[in-house]
């Protein structure tokens, strides 16, 4: 074998080893990855789902229950995307094994792409298993499958590059956890997770407008009962240009060496 | 002669403003076993890091077989591989991941990863942990599993950060039997070392680093013939007590040769370069001490270091 020939795909092997390696790492450590938002997600289900949710009975002209399944399988995709893509490459950074990969001939995009689909396969995963519970609380259907999943897709892709971001910033355990308690929590709740913003004042409403996670979370609640407070379009216009931003941002940085180079 | 690697006038500045590297120029050719040695903190790491695009450099240029490495980033990675100085993979990962990961990230197909992934492994006495978690290994295992990951691609031009450091004699004596075997097979090989008797041991070329400068940049045997003098330990069955201390300004004198005293049965010999073993026997004889045995003193070439480091002030 010529060592061109040997080299030929060279780039999608890298980046299928780097998805192996992310997706056995959240396996391997499943207890922490896997059960713990199945088991909040759940929770909510139980308390404001059937409980609570009996009493409110109507929301955004459905089922409080099926109002609020969207909107909890959208937070578990947001959290977990980011969650795998912050502490994974955090981690690398902390054991220092991303000098293997910088020090290896796999180009900065390739890098990027391992730990966004290493991201969007865990935030599936959760998802995944968060619908299946929500089946076994009462049924869902999905009115437009096809908008359920690209905006999920979308979402998943987002949320995991900004996790990378923070990692590459991040010097310390502590600098993985501010943002996502003190920013990603606030938007996905104030994002009409739990509530229509047609509840809220119109000073409010055009508040929420601002929230990038608001739209995200409307249009997958759209794409499963078929209604929703915002218009998808600019779901998807928000989406792309969050993508492109942030495509460039991580690439940018990687060029750059930020945090991994000296 | 194909050269494996050129340095040119390198520098770096670290961020907090340190001139690491005040411009250093290297040349090493291929099939070369060549010893970056220098005491800690003279800058081994930092040369290692910029040919390994861990650190960016401030200045100068890398070229590894005739391609320089900004412009050729792909091929010249592939051209060579690094154990660097401190253990830099996952402590949760199992021993085959690694290697097998590495392969990976330098596009081995699987079949072939895998082969060579057991060829590395049983070489360096690692096969059977292969399914251990990697932070279960000893220091000596990590460091042969950072060999096995850097040859898993096969390069060219092998780069080693001190790796022997913290490892007891038995294992660095193993671990320089595989150097070399790898050398000999035709794989050029760098090592950085604060151990001269590591460079002496196996390196043919020897550049010597001190404060970011190359301070001495040739061969082994060149280095070597500069000594000037030996020391010798000579034991022997007399009481020495007194009798060396006498000859001065007697027929038993000689020029160039000196005396020191250990114990009562032991004396330390320093020859000047050019004088004959034989008239220092002759003397001995002279004086009736009867010689048991004779050793050089070791630490000839640490002198010889140090005094190579003060020129550098
Ligand atoms: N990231 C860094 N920032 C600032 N100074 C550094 C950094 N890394 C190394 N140095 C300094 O550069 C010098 C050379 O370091 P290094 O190349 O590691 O030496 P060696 O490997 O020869 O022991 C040392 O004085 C060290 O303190
Ligand atoms: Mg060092």
């Amino acid at each position: 074998m010529s060592k061109t020939a040997m080299f030929s795909n060279h780039k999608y092997i890298a980046f299928e080893t780097i998805v192996i390696k992310e997706v056995r790492r959240f396996s391997r450590i499943w207890l922490q990855t896997l059960v713990p938002p199945v088991i909040t997600i759940g929770l909510y289900f139980v308390i404001f789902g059937n409980l609570v949710g009996r009493r409110i009975g109507n929301m955004g002209g459905y089922d409080y229950m099926d109002f609020i399944v969207p909107g909890l399988i959208m937070m578990s995709v947001i959290q977990n995307s980011y969650s795998n893509v912050v502490s994974s490459f955090f981690s690398h950074k902390f054991q220092r094994s991303i000098e293997e990969l910088l020090v290896s001939p796999v180009p900065n995009y390739i890098i990027l792409l391992g730990f966004i689909v290493g991201g969007m396969a865990r935030g599936l995963a959760v998802g995944g298993i968060v619908t299946a519970v929500a089946i076994l609380f009462g049924g869902l259907t999905i009115e437009s499958p096809l908008i359920t999943l690209s905006v999920i897709l979308l979402t998943s892709t987002v949320f995991s590059m900004a996790g990378f971001i923070n990692a590459i910033f991040a010097n310390s355990f502590d600098d993985i956890s501010i943002i996502p308690t003190f920013v990603l929590t606030p938007l996905i709740y104030l994002g009409g997770v739990f509530y229509s913003i047609q509840l809220l004042p119109p000073f409010w409403q055009t508040v929420s407008g601002l929230n990038p996670i608001f739209y995200m979370v409307n249009t997958f609640r759209y794409g499963i009962l078929g209604s929703s407070d915002v218009d998808v379009y600019w779901a998807f216009i928000i989406l792309s240009v969050l993508i492109a931003v942030l495509f460039t941002a991580c690439i940018w940085l990687l060029r750059n060496g930020r945090g991994l180079r000296s | 002669m194909t050269v494996a690697i050129a340095i040119t006038e390198l520098r770096k500045t670290y961020a907090n403003g340190f001139e690491a590297l005040k411009g250093i120029s290297l040349e090493v050719e291929q099939g070369d076993f060549f010893a970056l040695l220098g005491p800690n903190g003279a800058g081994k790491s930092t040369t290692i890091g910029v040919i390994s695009t861990l650190v960016n450099k401030t200045g100068g240029s890398v070229e590894v077989f005739g391609r320089n490495v900004d412009t050729h980033i792909f091929e010249t990675k592939l051209d060579f591989g690094v154990v660097p100085q401190e253990v830099n993979f996952s402590q949760f990962e199992r021993v085959k991941d690694i290697v097998l990961t590495q392969a990976g990230y330098y596009g081995l197909p699987r079949a072939l990863a895998n082969k060579r992934c057991e060829k590395y492994l049983r070489k360096l006495g690692l096969w059977e942990k292969r399914n251990d978690q990697s932070r279960s290994l000893s220091g000596g295992m990590k460091r042969r599993l950072m060999i096995a990951r850097a040859l898993i691609h096969e390069p060219r031009l092998l780069i080693l950060d001190e790796p022997t450091a913290g490892v007891d004699i038995e294992l660095r004596r193993s671990m320089w039997e595989f150097l070399t075997e790898i050398n000999e097979s035709g794989t050029t090989i760098i090592l950085t070392t604060h151990y001269l008797e590591e460079a002496e041991q196996l390196c043919r070329n020897i550049a010597i680093i001190d404060k970011g400068r190359i301070v001495e940049n040739t061969s082994m045997k060149q280095l070597l013939s500069e000594l000037d003098s030996q020391v010798y330990i000579i034991d022997t069955s007399n009481d020495l007590t007194g009798k060396f201390e006498q000859i001065a300004g007697t027929e038993y004198e000689l020029t160039g040769v000196t005396y020191q005293p250990v114990d009562e049965h032991c004396i330390e010999v320093t020859i000047t370069a050019g004088v004959q073993l034989n008239s220092v026997f002759k003397i001995m004889e002279a004086l009736d001490v009867k010689v048991l045995a004779m050793r050089n003193k070791s630490n000839r070439l640490e002198q010889l270091f140090i005094s190579k480091l003060s020129q550098n002030q």
